[in-house]
C-alpha cells in the first residue's frame, strides 16, 4: 500500500486534444502510482481521440480504494493543460479556489478557429483566466522544446515532468524510468527521460 | 497480457482486464468485428494468439462472428464474441436460436454498450435480449470484477450449458484501474463435432432447430434459466454494504455502482444508505431481492439505459407484495435520474438528495458563476473534424460540389464510420440522412425506385470498406436485381480506421496477422453487371468529372470507388506526399474573391488564416502533405 497522499483520493485531470499523447501521459502516471502500491483509477475520453477533439483523462489516486471513473464536478486537486484552451474548460467544470494548474500556452486552433467562426482567445487573458480559477497556476512551452527533440508528442511528458517536480504526488525519477522503459521503444526511452528532466525545470525556473 | 503471473497487481483499462479473464478461463476461439468501445478485447486476445493457441479472428459482421465462436463452442472450445451494442442487432437471429438450443464449449457474448452514445449513433441496451431469449446476463461493476467476471461467464455457460451474456459500458471498457491476476490455464483442447445421439442429446445429437423439437428444446432452455438463477443466489458478484435497515435501498449494476459509492463517500450517508450491487441481472435472483427489498420501504434503482432493472424489480416486488410490502420506488421513470444519457456521481448526488430532503454544495456559486463567463469567452467547443489530410474531406468536397452542379436536389446517405461526420461542417453537411451500419445503401436503393412517384433527386450513398463487407453488400445486390436509380460511393481508406485500423475481407492479413485472400471490392461490384468506376480523391479534377458523368448516366445503380489510404494508416507511416508552401503575393484574401475557401469552407486543421498577416499559411505540424488544398485555392497561391 502507497503512503499517504496530501488528498485521498488525490483527483487529477490532464486534458488536451486529440493527438498529444494524453492517453499515454495518464497511464504513465497510474502506472507509477500502482508500481508504489496506490490504487489509480483512470476514466478517460478518448471517442473524438482522432479528429481534433478534446481529450481528457480522469486519474483518481487513492491508498484505500477505487473510485469513479467520471470525477465528480468541482474536485479536481490538480489540472495538467497540454493546451490552454483545455485548461479552461477542464476548470469550469472540475475547478475550485483550491485547485492548481500546469499549462503548456501552445495553442491548438480549432476548426472553428480556423474557419474565422470562433476567435481563440489571446494568451494574456486565457493566463489571467486560468489564474482567475486556481490557487496556483504554471505556464510553459513545452512545444517548442518538445520540437527540439524531434517531435511535439514529447510535451505530454515533459508536462509529466513539471507534475512531479511541484512534489503533489510521489514521482521520483527511477520510477518514471521504470514504467517508461515498458511504454516505448527502447530508441525512444533516452528522449522521454529527457523530456521528463527538462519539464522537471520548468517549475524551478518559474520559482 | 501474458506476462502477468498469479497475484500480481497491474492498471489494466477494462477492455484488457475482460480479455486477461477469457484467457485465465481458457478460451480457445475468440470472434468479433470492430466497434467502439469493444476493440481492444479482441485486439488485446490477437497480440497473444500464438503463445496461447488461440483461433482470433475479426469476422465480416457480428452475427457470422457469434456463428463462428458458437462453431467453437459445439466443437466443445471455449469461445468468446465481442461486439458494440449495436452488433448484437445484427447477431440477434443467430442468437435466440443459439440460446433455444444451448452450447456445448462454453460461449460467452461479450457486449460493450456506450450509454450517453460518446461514440456512437445511439444509446442501445443490450440487456433485455437475456430477458427475450432467456439466457444470463453479467455486468462487472469494477476493473477487477471485468476480469473475474469474464472468467466465471465462462463456467457459468459450461455449468448450464448455454450462452452468456457479458455486459460492459464504456466508462469501465475505456477506464483503467487496479487488477490483481489470476491462474494461466495450460491445457490444450481437441475439437470434434459430435452428432452421433439424438437431437436432444445436447452434447452428443446434432443441432437442430426443427419446428417439433421447440417444446423440448424451450423447456430445457428454461431449465438451465432456473439453474442460473439458483447459482446467481449466492454469487459473491452481488452484495449488499449498508446498514440493516437502512432509510434508502440503492439498487444498481455496472460501473453505476462506482458513481453510488462516491456519492455515498461525499455525502457521508452509509449509515443511512444501503447499497445493493447486482452482478447477475438476468435472471434476477430473486430470493436474494425478496430478502433485501424487505429491509426498507424506498427503493432507489440505479441504471443507465432503458430501465431494465426497474420494471423488472417492480414486477418482482409485486409478485412478492406479501412478503415485501408496498415499496416507493425511485430511478429514471419517475425524474429522480435523467430518463436518457449516461449517469456520474453528481447526478447519484443529486437523486439521493432529493429522495432523502438532503443538500449538497461543494464549490460555491460565485466561482460557478465566474466559471461560466470565462468558459463562454475562453474555450469554445472544439467541433469534430476530419483529420489533415484525410481522404475523407476531399470526397465530401468532391461529391458535395458534383451534386451542387448537377442542381436536381440529389442528396446523399450516409453510414457509419469516420466519414458520418461528412453529415457536419468538416463534409460540408454532405450527409443527409444517417443510421445504422449498412443502412445509407438500402435507404439510397429503396428512394431510388421512387420515381414512380415524380421524384426525380439524384441518390447517392456512400460506405467504408468495412462497412461494404459489413452490411452493404446485400443491399447493394438488392439495389442492383430492383434496378435501383442510385450510385454508391465507396470511401476505400485501407481498413476499418475509425476504431483502429482492423482488418477486414479486403485486408491482406487477419488479426493476428496472417496472410488471407483479399476480397477485391472492384472485382466483386463489377460481377454483379453495373457500371463501376475508380477514383482517387486526392484528383479533383480526374474525379469530378467520373462523379459528374456518373450523374449523368441514370437508371441503374452505380458503383465509385474512391481508394486513398486514410491519412493515420500504418501504409503511409506519416510520410508527406508534398511538402505545401505558400506564395504570399498570390493569396491575396480580401481582394482575392475566395473569400478565404480554404480555411473558411475547406477547413483542414493543416491550414491556418494568419489574421495579422492576411494571408493563409500551413501548419507544418499538423500538414500531411496530401496535396488536396493546392487544388482548391482558386487563386494558385497554395503549392505542392
Amino acid at each position: 500500500m502507497g503512503k499517504k497522499l496530501s488528498c485521498d483520493p488525490y483527483n487529477l485531470i490532464i486534458a488536451g486534444v486529440g493527438g498529444q499523447g494524453n492517453v499515454l501521459a495518464s497511464r504513465v502516471v497510474g502506472d507509477m502510482m500502482i508500481h508504489q502500491g496506490y490504487k489509480v483509477t483512470i476514466g478517460e475520453t478518448f471517442g473524438a481521440s482522432q479528429r481534433g477533439g478534446s481529450v481528457m483523462s480522469h486519474l483518481r489516486i487513492s491508498a484505500r480504494g477505487g473510485f469513479s471513473p467520471q470525477m465528480p464536478k468541482g474536485k479536481a486537486h490538480m489540472v495538467v493543460a497540454l493546451e490552454p484552451m483545455e485548461a479552461i474548460r477542464v476548470l469550469a467544470t472540475y475547478g475550485n479556489p483550491k485547485v492548481k494548474a500546469l499549462c503548456n500556452t501552445r495553442p491548438i486552433q480549432s476548426v472553428g478557429v480556423i474557419c474565422g467562426d470562433q476567435i481563440y482567445p489571446e494568451k494574456k487573458h486565457i493566463i489571467q483566466w486560468i489564474e482567475s480559477l486556481c490557487a496556483n497556476a504554471g505556464f510553459f512551452d513545452t512545444t517548442k522544446q518538445a520540437l527540439d527533440l524531434g517531435d511535439s508528442i514529447f510535451g505530454n511528458i515533459m508536462a509529466l515532468g513539471a507534475l512531479a517536480a511541484t512534489g503533489d504526488l510521489p514521482m521520483p525519477l527511477n520510477i518514471f524510468k521504470t514504467v517508461i522503459s515498458k511504454k516505448v521503444v527502447p530508441a525512444k526511452i533516452a528522449t522521454n527521460l529527457k523530456a521528463f528532466g527538462i519539464g522537471m525545470e520548468l517549475i524551478k525556473d518559474k520559482k | 497480457m501474458l506476462e502477468a503471473k498469479k497475484d500480481f497487481e497491474a492498471l489494466l483499462m477494462g477492455n484488457d482486464a475482460i480479455a486477461r479473464g477469457a484467457l485465465e478461463a481458457g478460451v480457445n476461439v475468440v470472434t468479433g468485428y470492430p466497434g467502439t468501445p469493444s476493440s481492444e478485447i479482441v485486439e488485446q486476445l490477437a497480440k497473444v494468439a500464438e503463445e496461447s493457441n488461440l483461433y482470433v479472428e475479426w469476422s465480416v459482421n457480428e452475427k457470422v462472428a457469434l456463428e463462428v465462436a458458437a462453431a467453437g463452442s459445439y466443437a466443445r472450445l471455449k469461445s468468446m464474441c465481442v461486439m458494440k451494442q449495436v452488433g448484437v442487432n445484427v447477431a440477434a437471429d443467430s442468437l435466440l436460436h443459439i440460446a433455444e438450443y444451448g452450447t456445448r464449449g462454453g460461449l460467452v457474448l461479450v457486449s460493450c454498450e456506450d450509454p450517453g452514445a460518446l461514440s456512437s449513433t445511439n444509446e442501445g441496451d443490450s440487456r433485455p435480449y437475456a430477458k427475450m431469449m432467456e439466457f444470463p446476463l453479467l455486468e462487472p461493476g469494477d476493473f477487477q470484477e471485468a476480469k473475474d467476471m469474464a472468467k466465471w461467464a465462462f463456467e457459468l455457460s459450461e455449468d448450464i450449458r448455454n450462452i452468456v451474456m457479458l455486459r460492459s459500458v464504456t466508462r469501465l471498457s475505456h477506464a483503467s484501474g487496479n487488477v490483481i491476476m489470476g491462474e494461466l490455464p495450460k491445457d490444450r483442447p481437441k475439437a470434434a463435432f459430435e452428432f452421433s445421439s439424438i437431437p436432444m442429446d445436447q452434447m452428443k445429437g446434432p443441432i437442430l432447430a426443427f419446428p417439433t423439437l421447440v417444446d423440448p428444446l424451450r423447456r430445457r432452455q428454461l431449465e438451465k434459466l432456473s439453474k442460473a438463477e439458483k447459482i446467481f443466489e449466492g454469487s459473491p458478484f452481488n452484495k449488499y454494504t449498508g446498514p440493516a435497515k437502512p432509510e434508502l435501498l440503492i439498487i444498481t449494476s455496472s460501473v453505476c455502482k462506482l458513481y453510488v459509492q462516491e456519492a455515498l463517500d461525499i455525502l457521508g450517508l452509509w449509515e443511512r444508505v444501503g447499497l445493493l450491487k447486482l452482478g447477475t441481472t438476468w435472471p434476477l435472483p430473486s430470493k436474494l431481492l425478496e430478502q433485501h427489498l424487505g429491509i426498507c420501504e424506498k427503493i432507489f434503482i440505479v441504471e443507465e439505459g432503458t430501465p431494465f432493472l426497474e420494471d423488472n424489480i417492480k414486477a418482482l416486488a409485486a409478485e412478492k407484495a406479501k412478503q415485501v410490502g408496498i415499496k416507493t420506488f425511485f430511478g429514471r421513470k419517475d425524474g429522480t435520474l435523467p430518463p436518457v444519457n449516461e449517469l456520474n456521481p453528481d447526478l447519484l448526488i443529486k437523486g439521493i438528495n432529493f429522495i432523502l430532503g438532503e443538500s449538497y454544495q461543494f464549490v460555491s456559486d460565485e466561482y460557478k458563476a465566474k466559471a461560466l463567463e470565462i468558459i463562454a469567452a475562453g474555450a469554445p467547443v472544439r467541433e469534430l473534424t476530419f483529420c489533415p489530410g484525410c481522404p475523407h474531406r476531399a470526397s465530401f468536397w468532391l461529391i458535395n460540389s458534383a451534386l451542387k452542379l448537377d442542381n436536381r436536389a440529389g442528396f446523399l446517405c450516409g453510414d457509419i464510420g469516420c466519414y458520418s461526420l461528412g453529415a457536419g461542417p468538416c463534409g460540408f453537411s454532405t450527409i443527409k440522412i444517417l443510421q445504422a451500419m449498412g443502412s445509407g445503401m438500402g435507404m439510397a436503393s429503396g428512394f431510388g425506385k421512387l420515381d414512380k412517384f415524380g421524384m426525380t433527386q439524384p441518390i447517392m450513398a456512400v460506405c467504408g470498406d468495412s462497412t461494404f463487407f459489413h452490411a452493404v453488400i446485400p443491399a447493394l445486390v438488392n439495389a442492383v436485381h430492383n434496378r435501383s436509380d442510385m450510385i454508391l460511393v465507396v470511401l476505400d481508406n485501407s481498413g476499418t480506421a475509425m476504431t483502429g485500423f482492423q482488418p477486414h475481407p479486403g485486408s491482406p492479413s487477419g488479426a493476428i496477422g496472417t496472410r488471407l485472400p483479399v476480397l477485391d471490392i472492384e472485382k466483386l461490384c463489377n460481377s454483379l453487371n453495373v457500371r463501376v468506376e475508380m477514383g482517387d480523391p486526392f484528383d479533383l479534377k480526374g474525379t469530378r468529372e467520373t462523379m459528374l458523368d456518373l450523374l449523368e448516366d441514370g437508371g441503374n445503380p452505380r458503383v465509385l470507388i474512391l481508394k486513398q489510404p486514410c491519412a493515420l494508416s500504418p501504409i503511409k507511416k506519416g510520410q508527406k506526399m508534398y511538402e505545401m508552401a505558400i506564395d504570399a503575393n498570390l493569396c491575396l484574401a480580401d481582394l482575392c474573391g475566395c473569400n478565404k475557401l480554404c480555411t473558411r469552407v475547406f477547413k483542414c486543421p493543416g491550414l491556418i488564416w494568419d489574421t495579422q498577416k492576411e494571408k493563409v499559411r500551413i501548419d507544418e505540424v499538423l500538414c500531411t502533405g496530401c496535396g488536396v488544398c493546392a487544388d482548391i485555392c482558386p487563386a494558385k497561391a497554395i503549392k505542392a
